[in-house]
């Protein structure tokens, strides 16, 4: 496969995050993030468990609320109305760990059912859209089943094929291969590779290294709510400058 | 392995793919199976002879009574003169009193075809509502149909329906347009405009039009028997059905004040005997309406049970709503649907369809209270029974063949219900968890 590292980052900026800060309750989840994501960046954001990782880019599609700084994605302002809320979250598409596939519809309709009650795609126009994006993560024979027939590599690729038919300009992915067997998490990565190839702006929340070092331009360590170290992906794993970060990669590398 | 050259003990290689084959044929014969399930040991055993011996007992006295039944007297007196002493039913009472049992003692008998042809029309109205594999045309028929059945069964003039449906309509048409902005917009519009049309149609209906009207007018006071308990039923059910999905979202909701009305509504409501909404309705409620307004008895009992049985599907919807994962709530946001559409086409769908074998147990349930409205003074098919029927000097003490008669009826319908619901939720299972 190609080493997508080096390939051309635009200089249009896609997210930019600007003293963002969040709590549950009395609990500060996340404290002064600030960040910039230009047009077809692929950033990897790793660190330990309850660091803000996942809440980070949850807060881009507002699935979290974030209390103090800003966050403009595509040039729109996260604010509370809901008319941008909603305008963001169609040019966001996002991938959970639980895949969360609608159990009651089949994967051509999983696929179909935002672009023609969102953009009002008409019907046709969509499930051939959805076609092609099945085809693309290589299950275009599996349409008609239901997500509940499918493995857990299976659906995380309809989960993405999903996202994709909202022609999204950004992608964000939240641990996507941790519910996965390990033999099906290879294809969920090539899929999510080819992706990238293709100048798919992304963010990674995950623990896989090697897909890191081969796919990202930006790798962001987060650790107690704060943006530690973020560096290329070869000056990150091979020259870590905080204590912090060398510890996690000796712990994730170590074994 | 004999062959392990190394011979290591736990080293081992599978060299070939062991085939497929067909389970174990099961032994059959009757004898076999009545010793597995009868008899396979000996308290098993004994409880099979018991079983056998109360159903012997249970059969024995009743089957007898059922066929010995007398269907051709005109009174008790008569029954038990040809009986002379023996067991048997005397069914006369059912075969001289069926039209009171069925339609009340005063509707009129001429029009009995009307009640009759509602009924057959609401089974295909409820046909594509109920299997939504059939054509989805004929919803068509299933809107119109309440305005038809009010018109067959109550008669008088055709204008009363009409207007009526003319002001759902434009309420509809009203939401249509204005709720696409914004929701209450919609909502308290599409309120003024069909009141709007039902005043103004109100005044367009002349006085004297029921006297002329091709259907003779029929007042509520003189329906009765099982027909009042199905129109209740069926009433009442499907309009709690979705009020409850109402309340259970307006539970659910952020905005506190629309939050904290449902709460207050449920938890009243639930805390109430529905008898006492029932005495409510046929006492108090005309308190609440102004003087000159005579809202009709049979609407009071119908807003009184449907509110009383809504509460109850709120509940059970919501714990439909519970058990649905967070995810699914994500998932629908993340894609842009917004909130009636990620209500509609994701997150209903699924604690619906949890929620079916309580909500159908809500809606038999409250089938079977249609009863209650024998107690202030309707004549339902158990106040016929209790009131004319066993008043009368013919069949005064005629009570197992009466009541085993309603209970057969009301048994007829809910199980149809119970296997209606069973049949829908092997439909919609999707082999998911």
């Amino acid at each position: 496969m190609a080493d997508t590292s080096q390939m051309q980052v635009s200089d249009e900026i896609a997210i930019t995050i600007n003293q963002m800060n969040k709590w549950y309750g009395s609990f500060h989840v996340l404290r002064d993030i600030n960040l910039t994501v230009n047009q077809g960046e692929r950033i990897v954001i790793c660190g330990p468990s309850g660091s803000g990782k996942s809440t980070l880019i949850r807060c881009i599609n507002a699935l979290e609320e974030h209390q103090q700084g800003s966050i403009e994605v595509d040039g729109t302002l996260l604010s509370n109305d809901l008319k941008n809320i909603d305008k963001i979250r169609s040019e966001v598409g996002m991938c959970f760990q639980h895949f969360n596939l609608f159990p009651h519809l089949t994967i051509l309709e999983n696929c179909t059912l935002a672009p023609i009650w969102v953009r009002k795609t008409p019907k046709k126009e969509a499930e051939e859209r959805a076609m092609h994006f099945l085809e693309k993560v290589k299950i275009p024979d599996q349409a008609n089943k239901y997500p509940g027939q499918l493995s857990g590599g299976q659906q995380q690729r309809v989960a993405i094929a999903r996202s994709l038919c909202m022609m999204p300009r950004i992608m964000l992915f939240d641990e996507p291969t941790s519910a996965l067997d390990p033999e099906m998490i290879k294809e969920v990565l090539d899929t999510m590779i080819e992706l990238a190839e293709e100048g798919m702006t992304m963010l990674c929340v995950t623990h896989e290294m090697g897909f890191a070092r081969q796919v990202a331009n930006r790798v962001i360590f987060m650790d107690a709510g704060q943006i530690v170290e973020q560096n290329e992906p070869e000056e990150f794993f091979n020259n870590p400058k905080s204590e912090r970060t060398q510890l996690f990669l000796s712990q994730i590398l170590g074994h | 392995m004999s062959d392990n050259k190394n011979n290591n003990p736990i080293a081992f290689v599978a060299t070939s793919v062991i085939p497929e084959s067909p389970p174990p044929a099961r032994e059959t014969g009757i004898y076999k199976w009545v010793r597995e399930n009868l008899f396979s040991n000996i308290p098993n055993g004994i409880l099979t002879l018991v079983a056998i011996a109360v159903l012997y007992k249970v059969l024995s006295s009743t089957l007898p009574w059922i066929l010995n039944g007398i269907w051709t007297t005109s009174s008790l007196a008569e029954c038990r003169e040809v009986l002379q002493g023996k067991t048997g039913a005397c069914f006369s009472v059912l075969a001289e009193r069926w039209q009171q049992l069925l339609y009340g003692f005063k509707y009129p008998e001429e029009e009995y075809w009307r009640p009759n042809l509602a009924l057959i029309l609401l089974f295909f109205a409820m046909a594509p509502v109920l299997f939504f594999d059939l054509p989805r045309k004929l919803l068509g028929f299933t809107v119109i149909y309440p305005f038809l059945a009010f018109w067959l069964i109550w008669g008088g003039s055709i204008m009363v329906p009409i207007v009526a449906m003319l002001g759902f309509a434009a309420a509809a048409v009203v939401f249509q347009k204005l709720g696409k902005g914004s929701f209450a917009a919609g909502f308290f519009g599409a309120i003024v405009s069909a009141l709007v049309i039902w005043k103004i149609g109100g005044m367009l209906i002349p006085e004297n039009a029921s006297e002329t009207a091709m259907l003779t007018a029929v007042p509520s006071r003189d329906l009765g028997g099982f027909m009042l308990n199905m129109m209740l039923g069926v009433t009442c059910v499907s309009l709690s059905v979705p009020l409850g999905i109402a309340l259970a979202l307006g539970r659910q909701s952020s905005m506190p004040l629309i939050k904290w009305i449902c709460v207050v509504f449920i938890e009243f409501v639930r805390g109430v005997p529905l008898i006492t909404l029932l005495f409510v309705a046929s006492v108090m409620l005309s308190y609440f309406f102004p003087p000159d307004a005579t809202v009709d008895l049979f609407l009071r009992v119908v807003i009184m049970i449907t509110l009383f049985s809504a509460a109850y599907i709120a509940e059970v919807i919501r714990g439909g709503l519970a058990a649905l994962p967070k995810g699914q709530y994500e998932a629908a946001d993340s894609l842009g649907l917004d909130y009636p559409q990620a209500m509609r086409l994701i997150i209903l769908p699924q604690a619906l369809k949890i929620s079916i074998p309580g909500i159908v147990n809500v809606a038999v349930g409250l089938f079977k209270d249609t009863t209650l409205v024998s107690v202030i003074s309707m004549f339902d098919l158990v106040g016929m029974i209790r009131g004319p029927v066993l008043a009368s000097t013919e069949w005064n003490g005629v009570y197992w063949e009466l009541l085993g008669f309603a209970a057969a009826l009301f048994f007829v319908v809910c199980y149809g219900i119970s296997q209606y619901s069973q049949w829908l939720e092997r439909r919609l299972a999707t082999g998911h968890r």
